[in-house]
């Protein structure tokens, strides 16, 4: 197996430009040191409370999402190539969206089968027809990017729906530049604390129209037992924003209203980190507690603005994936400039056939999974886990893409015996409102088991800072 | 504010003062219980006021047969199933906090999850009996590290006015109810029977409310039982008597209605025993009755709270 592209010593043939002055100062520390500086990091999230309980968990202490204190890092021209792309990606996937939820032209020409949207769980019916402002359904998107070489990135995933972790990038900042200051005095490093800024204005360029004052914007939790509450807190706090739970608000009058200590005041766009399901009991789940009644009859009648749209999911459903260069195609008339990893997608007998016969070379993936579960890593799998898996596989293919598994960069961590390369992918956070704005960098999440190619935090994962270098 | 943060940060306020009260209670009722036995079950019976004065004697009895210093004070301490213990107020008091991150500031927010984080390292099999004054002063330092951060940080706005609220109420009932468990100890009579088991009495309801050298400052005499429950009651300067949490309640709800524009009927409840208060005549609370007088204050203060609770919308 050919070794993997580090991000700092490419592949082998010296230290990569972007990481010269860290790789300086790493060759200076020593391990203890390094590792004295982990611990504080901990204390200080601790501290701070970025901590979350584990769903089903029998421990009373909340947990960490691990954080590495090792940066990893862009150049600015890195960046550049991967900005152009990203934005080509989020105009065309909210056009996908304004089309399949209005005339469905892409389907009538032919390019994506009809039922693969339809009969997808994450269509909602209910929002044929509706008339998000601006025509955006996705305003705030977090896209999976992997490097397999220098030139060479992928998009693996596009989060559409509730992504999360941005909070992260804007703390995993902060304790760096609170633990290394001396680091940023020699690089410079683009900021992020400006993410916050940027998605207020991207909350208030979707008010609905006709608004004869300031927009009132509230933050939806499910509340504090949630694993990402933090981030949610975090935002509305820094927004200065109302964070809200579903029994604070209320339906009155034909506006939204958040119940306050002076009686009822009115909410124009709502940011919402709940499921589309949970909204609204009268028209999704009945039983869901986490939303208000009537809700979705407001949207729809544009007297308040739901941030992201109900039915954004149809976008960011992995069986819709593999049609995403169309996509690009069809509503930008370009080639799309970041590629997507090459998918097999079961539903199609060849495809199927093609991804039983190499089960042991492929990562085979659940269509409506997430967070890691449920996927085979072939090469990493054992002949029983491969076999158990090809039973699911043969019981319900339309449940499953395939890809070749990627030998994604890797880059140095610090890890118990010293620093170690290990496999990372990148996710920049993407606002779209009345303009795209993009925070420079993202969350850099990594496997921090040898060899893992698992970077979801559920699994274990953890997280870097990560710099995007300015010229 | 949401009506709930309001409710969150009012009940935040009261779970900080609990837990600083009831560590002030345990080493009250400790210190008495280690002084030289005088008569068969008088420890027992200090342990009884104590758990009275908190509020816990019922759910204590629910669970244990015999008072104990042991069973007391762990079940005061750390005992879960006890809403008032330091460990249940501690943990209410942080999650509340967590659950309106976006109201408190950081270094209020720091001192109640730090608070929370510490004890519980604390695990009751290694609290010794030299080990209890420490950790009894932790409880008091963590409060007025909570304390000192909101006076300093927060902005003097309705997240103030309602964490203030929470705080005097609290420590209004909590005074009251110290003073009506050991009422008859401080009726006139006695000051003519006097004794040193009364003294001690007397001793131990100052140290509940860290007045017993105040007390000296103000009456420049020794301990007097209507003089105590004069300085308790209707001392202006006193920072835990009932007309000072009073005073601070009155100014909250006059800010409140300030801010918001409206006055409700909590704010009459809250001026009328304002009033009482300071037109107070100890001789005359005497005469109709200490004990009736307490009893009818802790009423009314519990109903306050549920006035202020549905004037601003706590429970939409």
């Amino acid at each position: 197996m050919t070794a993997a592209f580090d991000e700092m010593n490419g592949m082998g043939d010296g230290v990569r430009m972007p990481y010269q002055a860290i790789a300086e100062w790493l060759g200076t520390q020593k391990l203890d040191d390094l590792k004295q500086k982990l611990v504080e990091a901990e204390t200080l999230f601790r501290r701070t409370g970025i901590t979350f309980a584990v769903y089903g968990s029998q421990e009373a202490a909340e947990r960490l999402i691990p954080f590495d204190i090792i940066p990893r890092i862009l150049s600015a021209h890195e960046w550049r190539r991967l900005t152009g792309g990203i934005e080509q990606r989020v105009r065309a996937l909210n056009a996908f969206m304004y089309d399949i939820y209005h005339r469905q032209e892409i389907i009538k020409a032919g390019r994506i089968p009809e039922e693969l949207v339809i009969a997808n769980s994450a269509f909602v019916p209910e929002m044929i027809g509706a008339e998000p402002p601006l025509g955006i359904y996705s305003h705030i998107i977090g896209i999976d990017i992997v490097r397999t070489s220098e030139n060479d990135f992928f998009v693996l995933e596009d989060n559409t729906r509730t992504p999360s972790g941005v909070s992260y990038m804007i703390e995993n900042r902060e304790t760096m530049m609170h633990m290394f200051p001396d680091l940023f005095a020699k690089n410079r490093v683009a900021p992020v604390e400006n993410y916050p800024d940027h998605l207020l204005k991207t909350l208030e360029s979707v008010a609905p129209k006709g608004l004869d004052r300031e927009p009132t914007i509230a933050l939806l939790t499910p509340g504090q037992y949630n694993s990402a509450y933090f981030e949610h807190s975090f935002l509305a706090d820094q927004m200065g924003v109302e964070l809200v739970e579903g029994h604070d608000l209320v339906v009155l009058d034909g506006a939204l209203h958040m119940k306050t200590t002076q009686g009822p005041r009115q909410v124009d766009v709502l940011y919402r980190r709940i499921d589309d399901d949970f909204l609204d009991p009268l028209v999704f789940r009945p039983d869901s507690v986490l939303g208000v009644p009537g809700l979705f009859d407001l949207y729809r009648a544009g007297r308040v603005t739901i941030v992201n749209a109900p039915g954004a999911g149809i976008a960011d459903d992995k069986a819709i994936y593999s049609y995403i260069p169309e996509i690009i195609k069809f509503y930008t008339g370009n080639a799309p400039i970041l590629q997507n990893v090459p998918t097999y997608n079961c539903r199609n007998k060849d495809d199927l056939g093609y991804v039983l016969d190499n089960l042991a070379k492929l990562v085979v993936k659940e269509v409506h999974g997430s967070g890691g579960y449920g996927m085979l890593v072939g090469p990493a799998a054992s002949r029983d886990e491969i076999a158990a898996f090809r039973a699911k596989l043969e019981a319900q293919p339309e449940n499953y893409i395939g890809q070749p598994t990627l030998a994604l960069s890797t880059c140095p961590t610090l890890v118990e015996t010293g620093v170690a390369p290990r496999h990372l992918d990148l996710r920049p956070f993407v606002l779209y409102g009345d303009r795209v704005r993009l925070a420079s960098g993202g969350l850099t999440r990594v496997a921090l088991k040898p060899g893992s190619l698992v970077v979801n935090s559920s699994q274990g994962g953890g997280t870097k800072d990560t710099w995007v270098l300015q010229d | 504010m949401l009506g709930r943060t309001a409710n969150d940060l009012y009940w935040l306020a009261r779970y900080v003062e609990r837990a600083e009260n009831m560590a002030r209670l345990i080493e009250v009722g400790y210190r008495i219980a280690l002084l030289p036995r005088n008569g068969a079950g008088y420890h027992d019976e200090e342990w009884r006021s104590t758990l009275a004065s908190a509020g816990c004697a019922q759910g204590y009895f629910a669970k244990h047969e015999a008072l104990t210093t042991r069973d007391v004070i762990n079940y005061l301490l750390f005992d879960c199933n006890n809403s008032s213990s330091v460990k249940a107020c501690l943990s209410a008091a942080r999650c509340n906090g967590r659950a309106q991150r976006t109201a408190l500031t950081r270094d209020m927010w720091e001192s109640l999850n730090g608070a929370w984080i510490e004890f519980g390292n604390i695990k009751p099999v290694g609290v010794t009996a030299s080990e209890l004054p420490r950790i009894l002063d932790w409880v008091r330092s963590r409060s007025a590290l909570y304390r000192g951060a909101l006076l300093n940080t927060i902005l003097r706005n309705d997240t103030f006015f309602f964490s203030q609220l929470g705080t005097f109420l609290e420590r209004a009932d909590n005074t009251a109810r110290i003073l009506d468990v050991k009422y008859y100890v401080l009726l006139p009579e006695l000051e003519m029977v006097g004794g040193g088991v009364d003294n001690v009495q007397w001793g131990a309801i100052l140290r509940s409310v860290s007045a017993h050298r105040s007390y000296r400052w103000v009456y420049k005499q020794n301990y007097k039982p209507w003089r105590i429950a004069e300085y308790l009651i209707l001392n202006q300067a006193m920072p835990r008597s009932l007309r000072s949490c009073y005073d601070e309640i009155a100014v909250a709800l006059d800010q409140l209605a300030g801010l918001y524009g409206d006055r409700f009927a909590c704010h009459d409840t809250a001026g009328a025993t304002q009033k009482t208060l300071a037109n107070g005549d100890i001789n005359r609370i005497f005469q109709s009755g200490l004990h009736e007088f307490l009893e009818d204050f802790i009423s009314r203060n519990n109903r306050l709270g549920s006035e202020i609770a549905e004037s601003y919308h706590f429970n939409a």
